[in-house]
């Protein structure tokens, strides 16, 4: 392999991995506080992309509305859901939410299915867009560049919401003792659906990155990124910011990496992050960050 | 009410069962009887689930993993090696793939047994883990199964599946497996295997302090959960005849799940009322995906509505009716006959309880 193409590899690693990133801080703020695997995140993800593209080509939106518009509706439908399949049974046996989470994944699902139709469609990306950078023997698309960028603001500015405002504060309260926080007058429910908003419009903003990237749309689109980022969450710690964007970029690195070096085994490429999950799992269940309680959202 | 009036019953519901099916197969049409084999082997998958999740707290969603194992299995030694010759042409079938061949009983059989040994394997490292980590291994465990059977062509013939695979599973063989595997598995309940795993569930902490060997009853249960999602599987094959990779999907365990839930965890009774509701009702939902014209109107079917209201009703079910059907409440004779007394006291439950 060439420098040229190793570099190449490495910045595609990148864009995947902060993708997954931004997903997976979405699982690990829900279980670092709710202790529930969110499954519907995955939809949030795919909804994400479907606004922004329903609202450019119908509606004629410009792009920074359209973005904007559908990372406002995912994080209501983030919300939404939230009232809606998870509140009424916070005092239930924690698998019954996690079934009702199933349950709210495979409707999201079938609802795209109903009204955006299973047929995969076609992203049209602004033009600029598709003229790629070449930097030597690299071929550098936009959206390789602006994804990482991009990934990192947003990781800054959620660092700043959960650290050092009083909603954050609230966050980090109640991933330690839920029932505590409610006696010391901490508005549960309020930083609960705030949380919601929040790793909702995180995975909006990662499908629409995603869908820009590898431009088809289709209602199962979330399923594989959704687990994959799910397992970089458990891979980092679950519960850890840091752990989730350390987890999504390692995944992201193995996948590529791993189809780039072994060519042969690009057919299991959707197996490689279930093997990391199940070694995890056994030999290090608290994951990368876990440990350190203090990390927990 | 004695042992002997139950066992009498039992006997008679067995038979008037036997009576039914011998009724269906000569008097009902393809479609119907379609419908009632589907409803025999979503049985038997609801049934293993609830033992391993209902009756010994084990949160798997790992069923589709197992029934791909089973399925792949029984349809490799029931297709004829003349069948193997035309179906692998991505690259033709391994040497011992193409020689293997078994008659259907045996098949099935052996597709359980391959289901339970990769149970049994996958098992020890993975249920050392608790609850939902369990749920998401089990459930990496099913894609792997998926992305492996996809990859290795020579056995599985990759994404392209298998077709024609001999149609022996008759109503027969479904209700048959069917009811052996409901008396299996309340033979097993009803020992102190069964309070043994009812304790593990109810709480395991307590169940190690009392001295049980908590893991040696999980990874049991959990063989015994795979090797019926394995027959589950093979029945499955030959019933549909063809399967391939895709079919094996999240949404699979999804709707045994889902039969489980409806039927109340951790009752068998349940799991068997919720089968046929719950076939039934997939069956009937599939009028609202078809195009249907009254006169000259016609209303387009819309497609995937079917699973839209599944899914509600699934979150409507763990909202407002969380113990589901039958709670954790067993059908009994004496409790028919208004004898009262505690379910589950006098006799097991026969096929009446279809």
């Amino acid at each position: 392999m060439t420098f040229e193409m190793f570099i190449q590899h490495a910045l595609n690693s990148l864009t995947l991995g902060s993708l997954y990133a931004l997903i997976a801080i979405g699982y690990t703020m829900v279980y670092g506080i709710l202790r529930l695997i969110n499954f519907a995140h995955s939809e949030i993800f795919m909804l994400g992309a479907y606004f922004v593209f329903w609202g450019v080509t119908l509606f004629a939106l410009p792009w920074p509305v359209a973005i904007a518009l559908s990372i406002a509706f995912t994080a209501g439908v983030g919300i939404l859901v939230d009232r809606v399949a998870y509140r009424p049974l916070r005092d239930a046996p924690r698998i019954s939410a996690l079934i009702s989470s199933i349950g709210v994944s495979f409707f999201l699902q079938n609802v795209a299915i109903v009204f955006f139709q299973a047929i995969p469609r076609a992203v049209y990306r602004p033009a600029w867009m598709e003229n790629p950078m070449i930097v030597g023997a690299v071929r550098i698309l936009p959206i390789t560049l602006f994804v990482p960028v991009l990934s990192v603001l947003l990781m800054l500015a959620l660092m700043y919401i959960v650290y050092r405002t009083k909603t954050g504060l609230g966050m980090r309260a109640i991933s330690k003792d839920i029932e505590t926080s409610y006696l010391m007058g901490v508005p549960v429910n309020r930083v609960i659906a705030t949380t919601f908003g929040i790793g909702s419009s995180l995975a909006a903003a990662s499908g629409i990155m995603w869908a820009l990237r590898y431009p088809q749309l289709q209602p199962m689109m979330g399923t594989i990124p959704g687990f994959k980022a799910f397992i970089a969450a458990v891979f980092g710690g679950i519960g850890s910011i840091q752990g989730a964007v350390v987890g999504g970029i390692t995944l992201g690195f193995i996948e590529i990496m791993t189809v780039a070096f072994f060519p042969d085994l690009a057919g299991y490429r959707d197996a490689f992050a279930f093997v990391l999950l199940i070694g995890v799992l056994l030999f290090k269940p608290t994951g990368l960050f876990g440990e350190r309680a203090e990390d927990k959202v | 009410m004695n042992r002997q009036t139950t066992t009498l019953l039992n006997l008679s519901a067995t038979a008037a069962l036997g009576l039914f099916v011998w009724w269906a197969q000569t008097n009902l049409d393809g479609y119907f009887l379609q419908i009632l084999n589907l409803i025999a082997v979503n049985i038997i998958l609801a049934l293993s689930l609830n033992l391993i999740y209902g009756f010994t707290g084990m949160f798997s969603l790992g069923h589709a993993g197992f029934m791909a194992i089973g399925a792949y299995v029984c349809s490799i030694l029931i297709l004829s090696p003349e069948q193997k010759d035309t179906l692998y042409i991505l690259g033709g079938a391994f040497d011992w793939v193409q020689q293997a061949h078994a008659p259907f009983p045996m098949a099935v059989v052996a597709g359980g047994l391959v289901a339970a040994l990769f149970g049994f394997i996958v098992g020890f490292p993975l249920l050392r883990l608790g609850d939902d980590y369990l749920g998401i291994a089990t459930l990496g465990f099913a894609e792997i199964v998926r992305v492996v059977a996809t990859n290795i062509t020579g056995v599985t013939n990759g994404s392209l599946g298998l077709k024609g695979i001999p149609d022996h599973a008759n109503l027969w063989w479904n209700a048959g497996w069917c009811l052996v595997t409901l008396y299996v598995i309340v033979r097993l309940l009803k020992s102190n295997t069964g309070n043994v795993l009812k304790a593990i569930r109810d709480n395991e902490i307590a169940a190690k302090a009392m001295g049980v060997d908590v893991f040696r009853y999980k990874l049991l249960s959990f063989t015994v959960g795979s090797f019926f999602a394995g027959i589950g599987g093979a029945l499955l094959a030959s019933l549909l005849t063809t399967i391939d990779p895709k079919m094996f999907l999240f949404t699979l365990t999804f709707n045994v799940l889902m039969i489980v839930v409806t039927g109340g965890l951790g009752s068998l009774t349940g799991s068997v009322l919720a089968g046929v509701g719950i076939t039934v009702l997939l069956e009937w939902l599939r009028v609202v995906e078809n195009p249907i014209s009254i006169g000259s109107f016609q209303i387009a079917g819309i497609p995937g509505m079917r699973m839209v209201v599944f899914s509600l009703a699934l979150i409507m079910i763990i909202l407002f009716r969380r113990e589901g059907l039958m709670g954790m409440r067993e059908f009994s004779w004496a409790r028919l006959a208004g004898q009262g007394g505690l379910s589950g006291k006098s006799g097991k439950k026969g096929g009446a309880a279809k």
